[in-house]
């Protein structure tokens, strides 16, 4: 997205809104094909009965010991799209997130209540494990936090840890391409991560992501550490990596919303005030809360 | 002034409430001023007390061991293997010493570092608060035992219990002395590698858990390395604490320096000798008098050599998080 253009028709490969002629006209071919149909016409938001939500959130409540964080979300994210989570500070956008992996749990006296289906798997099951979780549903914190380790160590860490048998030397090249980061460190991989800039370290953190071969890439406010230039950076690699991946992505940035995301939903005081095909929501919101809020009137 | 009526009564108010300004007059030295330099000069000479200590100590060392080194040439305080100053035939082999120090402290190295490390770990990682908060003060009384204590309890306790299953274990010996040791500098292993630990952002160890890694990967394969710095470091100053030991080994591992690396004997470490020398009744100006000063100049140089081997580790493996 070097040349970004206008922020009201969705962003590159899979077009919004051009309709479901290509789904009508091969409906056989869809039962195999939910996840890499690399033409992407038969994705868009108003297909929907055709593709199986990757992620359910089911009346959703969440409490840090008695304070009521989310107060019964309900929500679908559609595979191979990038979501927003839009919201004033403390509307619980990261808190949702954090549920997604289970990477809440790390915080003591916190309560859940409500199911998140992820392919539809109950990952709070009694006998899932947050382990296997996080290595499907990966995230991206705020601050790049690459391990004080050299970038291919960073990169193939994950990868090590859960015994994967292949190539990692290959792993590591294929998942910094993804992060779009292979061309600036393929000639200093054995040098440390800390000597990247605050873009490239979050890049590497996203390709460290990646190596783990997740489904889902959380992403809380990936960009917000950054400057303009690096943030576009990060904001081309996640519209690429939207092929492969389902992204939900917190954001405090409204325009980087609109830009990167095909869906998003706006949380106000731990609820879900609306959640639409981005375009709409931005353009043609249903609640009076979230045009006041889209449209800078409060936040 | 303040009895004029409403009319100009803010500016009033406020100067009869406000009194003189402090900055008024801007070329006060207050920056200056004796008294700041008075306590400028305190805290240096407080600074320096240690400082001119360790010079002063280095000093009275190596002058005193100048006639030592006349009478008793390098190549013999480093070529030989026996100890006996007291014998009428006096031999000066650093070695015997050297290798009963060197004994302990690798004895006191391999029980200490491992618990050491080990308890940070457990404290810094795993412990609840409430755990925490019984193990640290634990760990910390561990550390003001007097180290006599601990030279009875090695001698009177951990000697006949190793009797039990080490044959042939005499009532002084290394081991039991070495031992000991390492459970004296267990306080400050963990402690150290605590801190150290506990300096990790624990933004890094998020990520791990991010990328699905259990509790002990993260803690291991990411904490650990991650403190290695502070870590080695802690190590070096309990080895060091170690070398400098003395009540415990004067206690428990006996008197008879002998070049040997056999931990069941019973061996004199540099410390020891130094005790046993300066408690007797060898007259000053004697050889065996000088010759605690040529050993207190080896163990000198030894922790300092470790001291700063420590630093340059720390500030090598610095991370920069």
């Amino acid at each position: 997205m070097s040349t970004n253009e206008p922020t009201d028709d969705a962003p590159p490969s899979p077009p919004a809104p051009s309709p479901a002629s290509a789904d009508e006209a091969t409906p056989d071919a869809r039962p195999q094909s939910t996840r890499d149909d690399t033409p992407p016409a038969d994705a868009s938001p108003s297909a929907e009965p055709s593709v199986e939500p990757k992620l359910n959130i089911d009346d959703l409540h969440f409490w840090y010991s008695d304070n009521h964080a989310l107060q019964g979300i309900t929500m679908d994210v559609q595979p191979n799209k990038v979501t927003a989570l839009i919201g004033p500070s403390g509307c619980g956008k990261s808190t949702l997130l954090r549920c997604l992996n289970r990477m809440n749990e790390l915080i003591q006296g916190t309560t859940l209540e409500g199911t998140i289906l992820v392919d539809g798997q109950d990952i709070y099951a009694e006998d899932t494990d947050p382990v296997m979780v996080r290595r499907r549903v990966g995230m991206v914190f705020q601050k790049p936090n690459p391990f004080p380790k050299t970038i291919y160590k960073n990169v193939a860490w994950g990868a090590e840890i859960n015994g994967y048998t292949g190539d990692v030397d290959a792993l590591v090249e294929r998942s910094l391409r993804q992060a779009a980061l292979w061309d600036e460190v393929k000639d200093q991989l054995h040098t440390s991560a800390l000597n990247l800039s605050g873009g490239q370290q979050q890049r590497l953190c996203i390709a460290r992501t990646l190596a783990v071969q997740p489904d889902v890439v959380l992403m809380d406010e990936p960009a917000s550490a950054l400057d303009p230039i690096a943030t576009s950076k990060v904001e081309e690699t996640i519209t690429e990596l939207k092929k492969d991946y389902t992204i939900v992505i917190v954001t405090h940035n409204m325009q980087q919303a609109s830009r990167i995301s095909d869906e998003t939903a706006f949380l106000y005081m731990g609820r879900l005030v609306e959640m639409n095909p981005t375009d709409e929501l931005f353009t043609r919101p249903e609640k009076d809360r979230t045009e006041a809020y889209v449209t800078g009137r409060f936040g | 002034m303040s009895t004029t009526p409403s009319p100009p009564p803010t500016t009033a108010d406020n100067e009869t409430t406000r009194g003189p300004r402090p900055a008024d007059d801007l070329r006060q030295q207050v920056y200056d001023s004796p008294k700041e330099k008075a306590i400028e000069y305190a805290l240096g000479a407080c600074a320096l007390v240690s400082v001119l200590t360790t010079l002063g100590i280095a000093a009275v060392l190596l002058i005193e061991s100048i006639p030592f080194f006349q009478s008793v040439p390098l190549s013999e305080f480093f070529g030989e293997t026996r100890w006996t100053p007291q014998f009428t035939e006096k031999h000066f082999g650093i070695w015997a010493l050297l290798s009963g120090t060197l004994l302990v402290t690798v004895i006191s190295a391999v029980v200490a570092l491992p618990v050491g490390l080990a308890s940070a770990i457990f404290i810094s990682e795993y412990a609840s608060t409430w755990v925490r908060k019984i193990l640290k003060p634990g760990l910390e009384l561990l550390a003001g035992v007097p180290t006599v204590v601990y030279g009875y309890f090695a001698l009177s306790f951990v000697t006949p219990l190793l009797q039990t299953f080490v044959p042939g274990l005499g009532v002084y010996n290394a081991l039991s002395a070495g031992i000991v040791v390492g459970i004296m500098i267990i306080p400050m292993v963990a402690s150290l590698s605590e801190d150290a630990l506990q300096a990790v952002p624990n933004t890094l160890a998020r990520a791990a858990y991010a990328l699905g890694a259990t509790k002990y990967e993260a803690v291991v394969r990411v904490n650990v390395p991650a403190a290695f710095g502070g870590i080695m470091a802690s190590f070096i100053l309990a080895v060091s604490r170690a070398i400098g030991e003395t009540m415990i080994v004067t206690l428990a591992a006996g008197a008879s320096p002998k070049t040997t690396a056999d931990p069941t004997e019973a061996i004199q470490t540099m410390t020891a000798f130094i005790v046993q020398v300066s408690k007797g009744d060898t007259p000053q100006g004697t050889i065996e008098y000088q010759s605690i000063f040529a050993v207190g100049l080896v163990l000198f140089l030894i922790t300092l050599a470790m001291n700063v081997f420590a630093n340059r580790i720390t500030r090598r493996y610095q991370e920069k998080y």
